[in-house]
């Protein structure tokens, strides 16, 4: 999957503008200065690049380039010598992620109330979706800012990749240099890079409100880009496909804000045929084997959480363990990632305080990061993944001379960078000649003598008078270059009082030779003129050496971990990552088991009915065998089943739990491009709480917000496993659609109720039009041999021959008038359930779910004939007036009449209890138990097709299965086990201890950011961030709300 | 032209729906007690913990005369109504507190609301005037058993007063069983959000919560002065609509979650030497000793929810009455609040019986709907058990009503009368099985 860059093949034409002794266009008022830039940078440590150190070398370059490096260069006469004896040079760094020079995008111009944009307002020839800005070349916007400039070549950036930050698809970037010149001789390479995210940004049409509906723009930007190149540019003009087209041979930059959604674009790109680098949010250490299978490189941000404030323990528990251990384990990411031999670079974006760049890298690094990954990871990487590594990233002749003069090795606390060199330009950043001014003197201040120590660091000393071991005056002293100016209070002494005065005694003067004398000129306490001078009487004595090593060991033996500015210094223990990244995760997934359940009272679901004192075996993730007296094998584990109860598990067949970022694509009245399979999120505590309550699969389905709303995903509730594996595998394709007052927007403002339709009359005639559409689209693709687009690679150039657009919803759509793809529809009163159902028989297919469905009670009869299934609720009504006549004895009415009917709970909370929602059937409307018992397993498996898998305990099914405390129909009744492909993925004994590991770790994560705090570490507040949950009707990406449990629901 | 259609088809509308009403959908309200009633055989719940086996239950004028243990009594029953109820199960009838029942009937239909006032602070504001008895949601909830209800209005700081109902009346006149008994206070939320749902900005802190409490705290210093006195050159209506509060006649129910802004409610109840209920309290598990210290009961609201926090206990609010029952916190139960809290009261013994899995006995899960609310509400001398004295508010279920697998209610009785148990959706039920033609 990992693609190599060609590298490029531009360089001695960019070589040829980008520097100053090339000619040039512009003129020049006065006379040419144009010098050569020989310089020869001798006795330095050169890492010349991430792997190769040269000690005692020469750096030569000429002309903004290196001209040779070594411990054999020669010097040419005429090249100014800079000797930087004991220093390290390194190249300079690269950000791939930059926004710098580039106008920053303001956010969307639509304001609430306004009504809905649905197609782009911007002038000209381009893409009807402002997300997708193609257009859009950096280097034709690119500005030299020398402010921000400054921010990154003070912390060794010598180039950066920069893009504008908005939109889907972002356009082109550029590589510049980051010199405060003309943009003429800062760009190293335009158009260097493609850049896409799933953030639709500025754009003010409604179109995509979902994460979902953006993943199915890009898809379909891709198909239309392939058409486009193809037959598509003779039928219209479209800029922002064809240079679209023209990005395609770029490095791809892919922005996500989760390891989930770098799964998501990495799937994308394997349709396409693209790989992506992706920008990551640093949380990729949460999943780390999935990463390393997907063989994506990074560009990795380092924003380092702070440690929240915790000191009260009540607002200690606004922070989940997710944010605890994130804080913790943040640091270890690109660690981590180089143990699994993912490539990455660093970049500057996302951290708060551009300062912290360098020390959270030393955090990596203490973390277990080697230094050698993470300067490749600054500067090898970064020209390699954009193929200009024959250009930047290193050191070696020829290339640009980018290059960092720093005091220590640049990954030492105490590191200073000197000189950061770009272009062959110098940018002087801290005085290359320290003078090292430590040891002890004497001190003649007029005729007081006093004895003096210069302490701390060469580049920040302390200067102390030693009056006695105990008392020592503060000197407060300016140096600079080899003027000094010094001030101090006097002492105590009476003797010293009436020689210099009582107050304040101001000196100036100069260093006279280094490291032997100083003299000067002051004013005494008193006013009076006298002389000074500071006399070197050796080294400072080893004792406060010692001291200072008795105090390290002390510290150690005390867990420090963190110096005054809790910054950590010592390697420290950390915690484990767990699957999920959540509270009740495990540090391992669980796995298959053989397992005999003995004794249990057995609901089948099948024609044996309710089986008292029996035993199932599990083996293989399948139901083995059912009876008594099973043979087993030693390895099976046995589980006194003796007045429990075992089922087969709970099916729910509307859920919108673990969905990423919008459960409602609502932009246009049909998104049947769109696919919740897209968007499932592995990590919503929402799936472990509802394994507590016996379920094992679930529909996960789009929203109600338009007519014909998006694709299903059917998922078994995994715990730990990635959103992939919890894919219900061969499950067959379903969609949403909706009927009634949410698709005709019925409690929206006037001025937002603009989208068509706005009536049950306009809900039919979309459904006439969008199937008429289909089955048009379909006769023209048959007509021209092309099959359906779906489950291929979607490079499909010979589609270019074709005047068909490949368009995925319609796609969709016709998969439903071919059978290949069922409907779950939304739907309240029987007008518009009959309705459905004859729009369906004029195009040759069969509705195959009314969910929710409260009225179907009146039309059970022209139900049982059409044969559509009904997934509804057991007792809910009077939240809409759509539900006036909604009554709890609806399910068992349809059941009587034949028709499949099953209870489902559209809501994460009411998931957990469908076994007591089904007991609702026996009180309303006296179903028998066996029956009652189908509505949330073998029903709900019937309407979705998986019966075959699932719904019943019978030979050969998978072992989806769950032991009750008790009748499951009963309010008294515990999930104790619940099992999926034989996988034990809820046990209330264990969840004890999940719940102990929970209350630990919290304990020890809070201690840890208390000691943070006691030492003068950053914190943050403590502030609750409750995930959102879904309902039917909710629009947006929202992931917050819902701490004070505002209840509302919009079924 | 528009308009008027409108209210031509919203008279169609009630005209249909009074036609509905002829197919006895909607029940009539029950004549007085007239003969003494005797229930025998039963297994009487008594409410405050205690189970008669085989119990006699007595009631004449619409209060209990006996409720007793049936090999003790020697009775003649001549001239009475014996009903034999062998075998099933006879409960105090249940009380919701803090309900919009019978102030909302369609929750997304504006013109069907009338729980939530416009301004802040209302306190003066009443429910009991806007309570409709005709609701056709209340004789699917009263069918469930819940006979007693606390109707409050709600929205804004002060949502106005509350009064407690029996769900059985002609008019709110009739329906009212303790009027004004509280005055419902939302207290201020320490973090706010920002944004809304469709593009919510996360959360923040609520910068002008000190305000909204020095706000409430300016309004009870006032209040509380203004009592003080008759005589006002100018009454003002908000204030001395409070004075309940400060001579003990009414309570204030505080609607409040979060564990630190519970504390907080509770220290400002001693400030002003109210008589506070917490409703909601989420967290009141983390508040226990406060709570019990200060007798300060607790409305949970809707045991079957989720935990507020990922990192709690999965089943926190399924436990959350075997926690205050074991911390000796006084507790009732209810369903919530907004749009589900009205018609969703049906579901009051199942949230009730979800904590016994949970750690309640049953007879504990009974007693926090129908004891503990009384004494919640302050009724608790008028009903909540059967005791002999209190008024005869009474069901009866063929097996255990807190079990939706075994709730079946038979009868149920208000103030002695025999309650029709008929409703809407059971009308509905009768008509489509009669058309086509299925049997129960």
């Amino acid at each position: 999957m990992m693609k190599k860059f060609q590298t490029t093949l531009f360089i001695a034409l960019l070589l040829s503008c980008a520097f100053v002794s090339a000619q040039t266009t512009f003129p020049v008022n006065g006379v040419y200065d144009q010098r050569e830039g020989l310089y020869a940078f001798t006795n330095a440590t050169i890492h010349t690049t991430y792997n190769r150190t040269i000690e005692n070398a020469t750096l030569l370059i000429r002309d903004g380039k290196v001209e040779a490096v070594g411990t054999t260069v020669t010097i040419p006469k005429d090249a100014v010598i800079v000797d930087v004896k004991d220093k390290h040079i390194y190249p300079s760094f690269i950000d791939l992620y930059a926004n710098y020079g580039v106008p920053k995008v303001k956010g969307s111009s639509w304001n609430w109330g306004d009504p809905p944009q649905f197609l782009s307002t911007k002038d000209g020839a381009y893409a009807w979706n402002e997300a997708i800005k193609a257009e859009f070349d950096a280097v034709e916007h690119f500005k030299v800012d020398k402010k921000d400039a400054e921010e990154y070549i003070n912390l060794g950036f010598g180039a950066v990749l920069t893009h504008q930050h908005d939109g889907i698809v972002r356009g082109s970037g550029v590589l510049v240099l980051l010199n405060d010149e003309n943009e003429h001789e800062v760009i190293l390479k335009e158009k260097a890079s493609a850049h896409y995210s799933f953030q639709k940004g500025a754009s003010s049409q409604v179109y995509p409100t979902s994460l979902m509906g953006s993943i199915a723009l890009l898809r379909q930007t891709y198909l239309d880009a392939q058409w486009y190149a193809g037959i598509g540019n003779k039928e219209e003009k479209n800029i922002t496909l064809q240079r679209f087209n023209e990005l395609q041979n770029l490095p791809q930059i892919f922005e996500v804000r989760d390891w989930l959604s770098a799964l998501r674009a990495d799937k994308i790109g394997d349709e396409f045929g693209k790989q992506y680098i992706i920008k990551g949010d640093g949380d990729e250490y949460q999943r780390i084997n999935a990463l390393k299978s997907a063989n994506v490189p990074f560009i990795l941000p380092l924003n380092f959480p702070d440690a929240y404030d915790v000191e009260d323990p009540f607002d200690a528990t606004n922070v989940s363990l997710k944010e605890m251990k994130h804080w913790e384990l943040a640091a270890s990411n690109a660690s981590i990632l180089a143990e699994a031999n993912i490539e990455f670079a660093f970049t500057l974006d996302d951290l708060k305080n551009k300062k912290d760049f360098l020390k959270n890298i030393r955090k990596a690094i203490n973390r277990g990061l080697s230094e050698e990954a993470a300067l490749k990871a600054l500067t090898y990487t970064p020209a390699n993944l954009l193929g200009v590594n024959t250009l930047i990233g290193s050191l070696e002749k020829g290339k640009v001379a980018n290059f960092l003069i720093v005091s220590d090795n640049i990954f030492e606390k105490k590191a200073v960078i000197h000189e950061n060199w770009i272009g062959g330009k110098p940018n002087r950043l801290k005085e290359l000649t320290q003078m090292d001014l430590r040891g002890e003197y004497a001190f003649n201040v007029g005729t007081v003598n006093y004895e003096l120590q210069i302490n701390g660091e060469p580049d920040a000393p302390n200067m102390e008078i030693i009056l006695n071991d105990s008392t020592k005056i503060t000197i407060k002293h300016t140096i600079h270059d080899e003027s000094v100016s010094l001030s101090f209070d006097t002492d105590k002494d009476s003797l010293n009082q009436a020689k210099i005065g009582i107050g304040k005694v101001r000196l100036s003067g100069w260093i006279d030779k280094q490291g032997e004398q100083w003299v000067g000129r002051g004013q005494d306490a008193d006013g009076q003129w006298i002389d000074w001078q500071i006399l070197y009487a050796g080294e400072l004595p080893e004792k406060e050496e010692d001291k200072k090593k008795d105090g390290d060991t002390k510290d150690t033996e005390n867990k420090d971990v963190v110096d005054e500015e809790g910054e950590e210094e010592e390697q420290e223990e950390v915690g484990e990552v767990i699957y999920p990244f959540e509270a009740y995760g495990a540090t391992s997934v669980p796995k298959q088991e053989s397992i005999l359940f003995k004794n249990a009272t057995v609901w089948t679901n099948e024609a044996d009915g309710i089986l008292e004192q029996t035993d199932v075996l599990i083996e293989n993730g399948k139901i083995a065998a059912i009876g008594e007296g099973l043979a087993i094998s030693s390895s099976t584990k046995v589980i006194n089943a003796e007045g429990k109860h075992l089922t087969s598990g709970v099916i729910d067949e509307h859920s919108h739990i673990a969905i990423s970022k919008g459960v409602n694509e609502g932009g246009q009245a049909s998104s049947a491009e769109v696919s919740i399979g897209d968007v499932v999120n592995s990590e919503d505590i929402n799936i472990y709480r509802q394994l507590a309550g016996g379920v094992t699969t679930s529909q996960l389905l789009h929203g109600s917000a338009n007519p014909i709303g998006g694709q299903s995903g059917i998922i078994k509730l995994k715990w730990g496993y990635l959103p992939e594996d919890m894919k219900m595998k061969d499950a067959p394709g379903f969609i949403k659609f909706a009927l009634g007052e949410n698709v005709k927007q019925s409690s929206w403002p006037s001025s937002s109720a603009k989208r068509f339709p706005q009536t049950r009359m306009g809900v039919e005639q979309v459904y006439v039009n969008a199937f008429t559409r289909a089955k048009e689209y379909g006769a023209q693709r048959q007509s021209l041999g092309v099959s359906s687009s779906k489950g291929k690679k979607r490079t499909t150039p010979s589609l270019g021959s074709s005047s068909v657009k490949p368009d995925l919803e319609l796609d969709a759509l016709l998969e439903i008038i071919e059978g290949k793809r069922f409907i779950t529809c939304h739907s309240y009163v029987q007008s518009e359930i009959t309705m459905l159902m004859r729009v369906a028989e004029q195009f040759g297919f069969k509705v195959n779910t009314f969910t929710h469905i409260l009225e179907g009670y009146k039309v059970a009869d022209k139900m049982k004939e059409h044969g559509v299934n009904a997934s509804s609720f057991s007792d809910w009504w009077a939240y809409k007036y759509e539900v006036i006549d909604a009554i709890p004895y609806n399910g068992a009415i349809m059941h009587k009449m034949g028709v499949n009917v099953g209870f489902n709970s559209d809501d994460a909370e009411m998931a957990r209890r469908l076994n007591q929602e089904a007991a609702k059937a026996i009180k309303y409307g006296g179903l028998s138990e066996e029956d009652a018992w189908k509505f949330v397993t073998l029903n709900p498996a019937k309407m979705l097709h998986i019966d075959d898998k699932v719904g019943s305990i019978k030979i050969g099914k998978d072992a989806d299965v769950v032991l009750w405390s008790d009748n499951p129909l009963s309010i008294y009744a515990k999930a104790e086990k619940t099992f999926i492909d034989g996988i034990c993925f809820f046990d209330r004994e264990e969840n004890e201890q999940r719940e102990e590991y929970v209350r630990r770790e919290r304990n020890r994560l809070v201690q840890k950011m208390l000691e943070v705090k006691k030492k003068g570490g950053k914190t943050q507040a403590a502030k609750p961030k409750k995930k959102r949950l879904y309902h039917c009707d909710d629009m947006g990406e929202g992931e917050t709300t819902d701490f004070y449990h505002e209840h509302h629901k919009g079924h | 032209m528009t308009h008027l259609y409108k209210i031509f088809t919203f008279f169609l509308f009630l005209a249909t729906t009074s036609i509905l009403a002829q197919t006895n959908s909607v029940p009539t309200p029950a004549k007085a007690q007239s003969e003494t009633i005797v229930l025998r055989g039963g297994t009487a719940h008594i409410g405050d913990g205690k189970v008669i086996e085989n119990s006699i239950i007595v009631f004449e004028n619409g209060k209990i005369t006996m409720a007793a243990d049936a090999t003790m009594v020697k009775m003649d029953f001549t001239d009475k109504k014996v009903i034999d109820i062998t075998g099933k199960e006879v409960y105090p009838g249940f009380v919701a507190a803090s309900t919009s029942m019978g102030l909302m009937e369609i929750a997304a239909v504006r013109a069907t609301r009338d729980e939530d006032e416009i301004g802040g602070l209302n306190p003066n504001v009443r429910s009991i005037i806007s309570y409709n008895t005709d609701s056709r949601v209340i004789p699917t909830v009263r069918s469930n058993g819940i006979l007693i209800a606390q109707v409050r209005p709600e929205g804004g700081r002060i949502a106005g007063t509350s009064t407690v109902v029996q769900l059985d009346a002609w008019n709110w006149e009739d329906a009212v069983y303790k009027i004004d008994d509280g005055i419902h206070l939302s207290w201020p939320h320490i973090y706010s959000f920002k944004g809304w749902w469709a593009n919510p900005g996360g959360i923040e802190k609520n910068e002008k919560y000190s305000e909204e409490v020095t706000q409430i705290k300016d309004l009870f210093d006032q209040a509380k002065a203004y009592c003080q006195s008759n005589k006002h050159d100018e009454k003002n209506l908000k204030l001395s609509s409070m004075c309940g509060l400060f001579d003990g006649s009414q309570q204030l129910f505080i609607h409040v979650n979060m564990i630190k802004e519970i504390i907080e409610a509770v220290n400002f109840s001693k400030k002003y030497g109210v008589k506070i209920i917490i409703v909601g309290g989420e967290d009141a598990w983390m508040a226990t000793d406060i709570l019990k210290n200060n007798n300060i009961p607790v409305v949970i609201k809707r045991t079957q929810s989720l935990p507020s926090r990922s990192d709690e206990d999965i089943d926190l609010p399924f436990k959350l009455p075997k926690l205050l029952q074991d911390a000796g916190v006084l507790y009732c139960i209810t369903l919530g609040d907004g749009s589900d809290a009205f018609w969703d009261q049906r579901n009051l013994p199942f949230h009730a019986g979800q904590a016994v899995p949970n750690g309640l006995t049953k007879e504990q899960a009974v007693t926090a709907i129908t004891f503990n609310p009384a004494k919640i509400l302050n009724i608790a001398d008028k009903t909540g058990t059967l005791e002999v004295g209190k008024d005869a508010n009474i069901i009866i279920s063929t097996g255990d009503v807190l079990d939706m697998r075994t709730s079946n209610i038979e009868y149920a009785f208000i103030q002695g009368r025999a309650i029709d148990l008929d409703n809407k959706q059971k009308a509905l039920y009768r008509k489509y099985m009669e058309k086509y033609g299925l049997k129960e």
